[in-house]
């Protein structure tokens, strides 16, 4: 009896030590991500929580204060944010509508042997900086590239650069791996039995289609669509060098007060307001995944 | 099973059942971990380079590199390359388009320039904010300042201390490609004009600023440099007029301009020059309604973090006989009675470098105040996100 109480009991002590141990271990793995976010990303937050509600200097930068006058001077700004809450879910949709048809070719069409070379021809872009994909897009549009070819014949004069249109083309040649990736990933776990299921049952390949790919490929599409969308919520080099600083987005704004205007307060302001508009985007999209998809969230990663 | 197969397999039987094991642990261990991400082999290459945790760099040694802020197209780079083969120090070159942005980044700190080119009007706010120190003029010997032109070169110089030495000067104009545009531009009013007419899509106008916001005031009949609220007003009712029919905001134009992508810009002169240099059709005018004559600085940073270096450029760039190369390349008229002595006469005779004193007469220097006018940044930033 005594015996046995005691294994018991060993048992225990051992178990809780295994158990301290293995907390010990999760807070040393946890700990540095935990600082670099603490550092990185919470106390330049508060910083920026703290400039909003500042003053400029008389020379530019930030002067304490304690005033709502960079809140109340946002509506100034609001052709920026227009520009960006309409583009930005506009891009993620026409890389949507570009992006799923090249990755069902390369979830279910394509040779399983040329699979993983197809994959990485999506991929390999990601090797040059967009900067420099982005510049060649210059050359392309400008009047050296399409407009030239379209002189010879005979329509003169075709401005392409700079324009909406451009910024859009950008977009969706920048963000297209993005949205590829996440779709390819919930196409290729499709249950090719759930397919034949269907044919077999008498389905033609459209309603098949409608009724079992594309409802199971719903949480990679809101994946995908959820991604771009904040991403670009948040563009700037695009719309710098595609938009001739014509086409403005919230990003390019930022950057202007804070490297032009040196008006830090107002700028922090900006950035607050942007944080707020992309946790509303976010949750509005995981509840229409939650509808549609009837999954719990939208995985980022 | 041999024992010479055993040993030369990739891996054994029993191995590689450990391994499956192991991973479906999810345990990693060390060795597996730095060969994996290969942090071991960078390890054992970093404790290996001198320098980069240990360094050892003498108070008087120039450096391999120095950094170098300043405008689109405005410097030769054979300048630099003659410079590294001297000195061994390479120059990195950042561009700016405007003086607010330079402003900017000296303030927010952590540039790493070693050397810079502002304006005119931005030099008394640098040295109030006490972002440039006074020059040590003993270290730029070949710099004189009796040779100098005082009319360009007098805001370098704060309450007798020399606190930035002259680059050039210059004006900002009209370039028009006139293969293009039929109707002379002449002042900016008409700029304006043809901006929304025959222009309509293919006009640029800088990003900063000074010039755009100052050339909107002028065609209006106003001062370059007015803050004024009620005629800034005005300056950005036609601004964002304007916008809708322009090509670009953009302080960086010989590119679109030579593509012809844009056919009409506010234009400096080095640009102006070497664009009409290049494609003659490009021509560069003064508004006779008036405009913005200027001359650009070399000042050094506080924060610089190889003054040293900062320094031998600046001097290098000082002698005579580099400055005239830089000034052939680049275009801009020079302050330097020695320098203009070297130049060329093809140089000295062109009108866009060297206009005649009554196209100068209605021009105006840029105000300090306009520099940290909160007014005009406001004005310039609704204008660009209009």
């Amino acid at each position: 009896m005594r015996a046995q109480f005691n294994t018991r009991f060993n048992g225990l002590t051992m178990r809780a030590a295994k158990n301290t141990k293995r907390n010990l271990v999760m807070a040393a793995l946890v700990a540095p991500a935990a600082a670099w976010l603490c550092v990185f990303l919470v106390l330049p937050f508060i910083a920026m929580l703290v400039f909003a509600f500042g003053e400029r200097a008389p020379e530019g930068g930030y002067q304490a204060a304690f005033t709502f006058a960079q809140f109340a001077n946002l509506p100034t700004r609001a052709a920026a944010f227009w520009n960006t809450l309409m583009l930005a879910p506009a891009g993620a949709l026409l890389c949507l509508l570009v992006a799923y048809p090249v990755a069902y070719y390369l979830a279910v069409r394509a040779n399983p042997r040329y699979r993983l070379i197809l994959v990485s021809l999506v991929v390999v872009p990601f090797w040059t900086s967009l900067l420099v994909r982005t510049y060649a897009w210059m050359y392309i549009l400008g009047s050296r590239g399409i407009p030239n070819l379209l002189a010879m014949i005979g329509i003169e004069d075709v401005r392409m650069l700079n324009t909406p249109g451009a910024v859009l083309l950008g977009i969706v040649y920048g963000y297209l791996p993005l949205m590829i990736m996440p779709i390819y990933v919930s196409l290729e776990k499709l249950d090719r039995r759930l397919l034949e299921a269907s044919a077999d049952l008498g389905a033609k390949p459209v309603s098949s289609f409608l009724g079992v790919t594309l409802p199971l490929s719903l949480p990679g599409v809101m994946t995908g669509v959820a991604l771009v969308t904040i991403l670009l919520l948040g563009e700037y080099l695009i719309p710098q060098l595609l938009g001739g600083g014509k086409v403005f987005f919230i990003g390019n704004a930022l950057v202007d007060l804070f490297l032009q205007s040196r008006n830090w307060p107002f700028g922090s302001a900006i950035a607050v307001t942007l944080v707020a508009v992309v946790a509303v985007v976010l949750m509005v999209a995981m509840r229409i995944a939650w509808k549609v998809a009837g999954t719990r969230q939208v995985d980022l990663v | 099973m041999t024992k010479w197969y055993r040993e030369n397999a990739p891996i054994t039987a029993e191995k590689l059942a450990d391994e499956l094991m192991r991973l479906k642990r999810g345990s990693v261990n060390r060795r597996h971990f730095l060969g994996v991400t290969g942090l071991g082999l960078a390890t054992a290459v970093l404790a290996r380079a001198p320098g980069l945790f240990n360094s050892t760099a003498f108070a008087e040694d120039l450096g391999t590199q120095m950094s170098l802020a300043t405008w689109p197209n405005y410097h030769d780079p054979a300048t630099f390359e003659a410079f590294k083969a001297a000195t061994g120090v390479a120059v990195e070159v950042n561009v700016f388009g405007s003086n607010e942005e330079m402003l900017a980044k000296l303030q927010a700190g952590g540039t790493g320039w070693d050397l810079f080119v502002p304006t005119n009007y931005t030099i008394s706010t640098y040295a109030k904010l006490g972002l440039i120190d006074e020059l040590d003029l003993s270290k730029l010997p070949n710099y004189d300042a009796s040779t100098e032109n005082a009319r360009f070169t007098n805001e370098g110089v704060i309450d007798g201390k020399t606190y930035a030495v002259p680059k050039n000067w210059g004006t900002t104009g009209i370039a028009v490609n006139s293969a293009k545009i039929k109707k002379p531009v002449t002042s900016w009013k008409e700029f304006f004009e043809v901006a929304m007419a025959e222009a309509d899509g293919r006009a640029m106008v800088h990003d900063y600023q000074l010039t755009t916001i100052g050339n909107a005031l002028v065609s209006l009949g106003y001062s370059f440099n007015s803050v004024k609220p009620d005629e800034l007003a005005k300056a950005e009712e036609l601004l964002i007029k304007v916008k809708p029919h322009l090509y670009a905001i953009n302080s960086d134009y010989q590119p679109s301009m030579r593509a012809t992508d844009a056919w009409m810009t506010m234009c400096w002169t080095n640009d102006g020059a070497q664009l009409n240099r290049d494609m003659p059709e490009i021509q560069f005018v003064l508004g006779k309604d008036g405009g913005e004559i200027w001359s650009d600085f070399y000042a050094i940073p506080k924060s610089a973090a190889n003054k040293a270096a900062g320094y031998a450029l600046l001097n290098y760039l000082m002698t005579p006989e580099n400055a005239v190369k830089e000034h052939i390349a680049n275009g801009a008229p020079t302050t330097d009675s020695r320098v203009l002595k070297l130049l060329p006469a093809d140089v000295t005779s062109n009108k866009i470098v060297y206009p005649d004193e009554a196209a100068l007469t209605p021009l105006e220097f840029g105000a300090a105040v306009t520099l940290t006018d909160p007014g005009r940044a406001e004005l310039m930033a609704r204008f660009k996100s209009a």
